[in-house]
């Protein structure tokens, strides 16, 4: 039999409530999230057959397999990287349904990541810093006092605050931004909650002279699934389907994820431009035709670095951007309308993924309408994908 | 793969004993070093046992001679598996710089500036720069190494103001 092309789409989305203190394990929040994300979709839990997430996640495949009494397996994969494979997950999710390889592909994540452990405190589980759970060089930044993801992500981001003569006050607007979305998003923790920019430069440093309080992601408890199946099947399903119209992962030489120190230019994100350039290539689209962005906010610098990476602003000029509203409801690229990894949570970037979806479907609660939203890009940094209206 | 030292310094982690780093109360004339020691993996061994002997030393490919950080097994340029440790020249400049200040890293009684020094033959290295002030920080200031003490008798390399 001739082996064909299978259109993949997203049909379910589920998540647990946000929070600092679950008070159930993490396999249950894996399985609410991912019972949630089916019956979102309407398919029945044990016809899963392909299951993905990605390193630092603490449920065991087959022991959350169970759980949701999945039939047969078929495929089984655990993306390096941490956070920064949130999107990998769609991407590998939509090579496994192109190939015809899996039907109903789960993605998962669900961390007790506030009330077990703290994802921002220095670490003292080894375990984030060995193979394939995170990076090749961290373990040498230990002796010398960099040993959160707040120091990396600020040694990371320095160099290019200075390079544009920017300072942290110029960060505030991301945050201020992010804060806003989720004011107005019941499911955000910080709903209700916007700050201004003073309240922004009160924070206290994490970072001098980069990171204060509120650059920083949240702690979370929770966890988020997605459902991916081929976009004629998705089309007989509950939700209106989201196409993945292209999806990719780009880890450029001598790039890693957070301790990303040793590449040749330290002021640009190599890894967000070559996510970029193949995935403009695969799906003949531009930045222009994007009208929403969800991009992996851990620290607010990286919003303009993404930003920059994948081509909305020249390099430099995200700060003014985003400034001058470009990332607000009505600007020229909303940007983490769910609040993003700040405001509404941090499920290692998936819950803004969801809020791509969410934009596509047209069921936010910060809705885009200025302009119909045919395709939202998310991006974790070294993956990314556009999801579009079918 | 990691090598047994990993998991000799991991006891040093554990969650069941005592942070080593909150509750050291150093006698005034001779403060015992607090500075974390390294974590030492098979890759690594010789970099550490050389600043142990107050030598910074970096890997070098024997065949096309690039230099390469971290060290590793292979030459990304050649592929070539010879290489060789050979003492770097220890100078360098600042290419970007912090200091954490919150949660306050372990191994330190005052915040530390970190930084990423671009090393005279073109890798770079994270480290401290020390006896330099926030206020006087700048970016490409230029910088040589010296050494400071660890816990457990070990010597880690860090960087001053070059000649000063």
């Amino acid at each position: 039999m001739a082996r064909t092309f299978t259109e993949a789409a997203i049909a379910g989305i589920g998540a647990t409530e946000f929070s600092k203190a679950s008070g159930r394990s993490e396999l249950q929040l894996a399985a609410e999230c991912a019972k949630a994300a089916c019956d979102d979709a309407g398919v029945d839990p044990r016809d899963i057959d392909g299951m993905i997430t990605f390193t630092i996640d603490n449920s065991d495949e087959i022991t959350l397999a169970r759980c949701l009494g999945v039939k047969d397996l078929a495929y089984t994969t655990r993306i390096p990287g941490g956070g920064a494979a949130a999107a990998a997950t769609i991407f590998q999710a939509m090579a496994l349904v192109n190939a015809g390889v899996c039907k109903n592909v789960l993605i998962w994540r669900a961390m007790n990541e506030r009330s077990q452990y703290r994802f921002g405190q220095p670490s003292t589980d080894f375990k984030g810093y060995t193979n394939g759970h995170g990076t090749g060089t961290l373990l040498w930044n230990i002796p010398f006092g960099a040993m959160t993801p707040a120091s990396w992500g600020a040694l990371q981001a320095q160099r290019y605050l200075w390079k544009y003569g920017l300072t942290n006050a110029d960060l505030a607007h991301v945050c201020v931004q992010q804060r806003k979305y989720a004011a107005t998003n019941p499911n955000a923790w910080f709903y209700q909650k916007p700050i201004t920019v003073e309240d922004h430069q009160a924070s206290k440093w994490i970072v001098e002279p980069v990171l204060r309080l509120l650059d920083c992601c949240q702690e979370s408890d929770g966890g988020v699934a997605f459902l991916v199946t081929s976009l004629d099947r998705a089309r007989d399903l509950k939700q209106k389907p989201v196409r993945i119209t292209g999806a990719c992962q780009s880890i450029p030489y001598n790039v890693e994820v957070i301790a990303n120190f040793h590449h040749a230019d330290m002021t640009e994100m190599p890894e967000a431009k070559g996510v970029a350039k193949r995935l403009w290539e695969m799906t003949g689209l531009k930045p222009t035709d994007m009208q929403a962005a969800m991009l992996y906010d851990a620290f607010s610098p990286h919003v303009l670095l993404q930003l920059e990476g994948f081509g909305f602003c020249k390099p430099g000029e995200a700060a003014a951007f985003v400034k001058s509203g470009g990332m607000a409801i009505d600007g020229a690229l909303p940007v983490n309308t769910n609040g993003g990894l700040s405001g509404e949570a941090y499920i290692h970037g998936m819950n803004s993924m969801a809020e791509g979806v969410r934009q596509i479907r047209g069921t936010s609660v910060n809705q885009v309408t200025k302009k119909t939203v045919e395709h939202v890009l998310v991006s974790s940094g070294m993956a990314g994908a556009v999801l579009s209206k079918d | 793969m990691l090598g047994l030292p990993l998991s000799l310094q991991l006891t040093a982690f554990s969650s069941d004993t005592e942070n080593p780093m909150t509750d050291v109360a150093p006698p005034p004339d001779a403060p015992k070093p607090i500075r974390l020691p390294p974590i030492v993996t098979m890759e690594s061994k010789e970099f550490w046992e050389a600043a142990d002997k107050e030598e910074f030393i970096g890997q070098k490919c024997s065949d096309c001679g690039t230099f390469r950080f971290p060290p590793q097994p292979m030459c990304a340029h050649c592929h070539s598996l010879q290489r060789e440790d050979v003492q770097l020249s220890g100078y360098g400049t600042v290419h970007s710089w912090c200091m954490p200040r919150h949660p306050p890293p372990f191994g330190f009684r005052e915040p530390p500036i970190v930084a990423v020094i671009q090393l005279q033959e073109g890798t770079r290295f994270v480290s401290n720069v020390v006896g330099v002030k926030i206020e006087d920080m700048r970016q490409d200031m230029e910088v040589e190494v010296c050494f400071e003490d660890t816990m457990n008798k070990h010597k880690v390399p860090v960087f001053k103001r070059r000649g000063s």
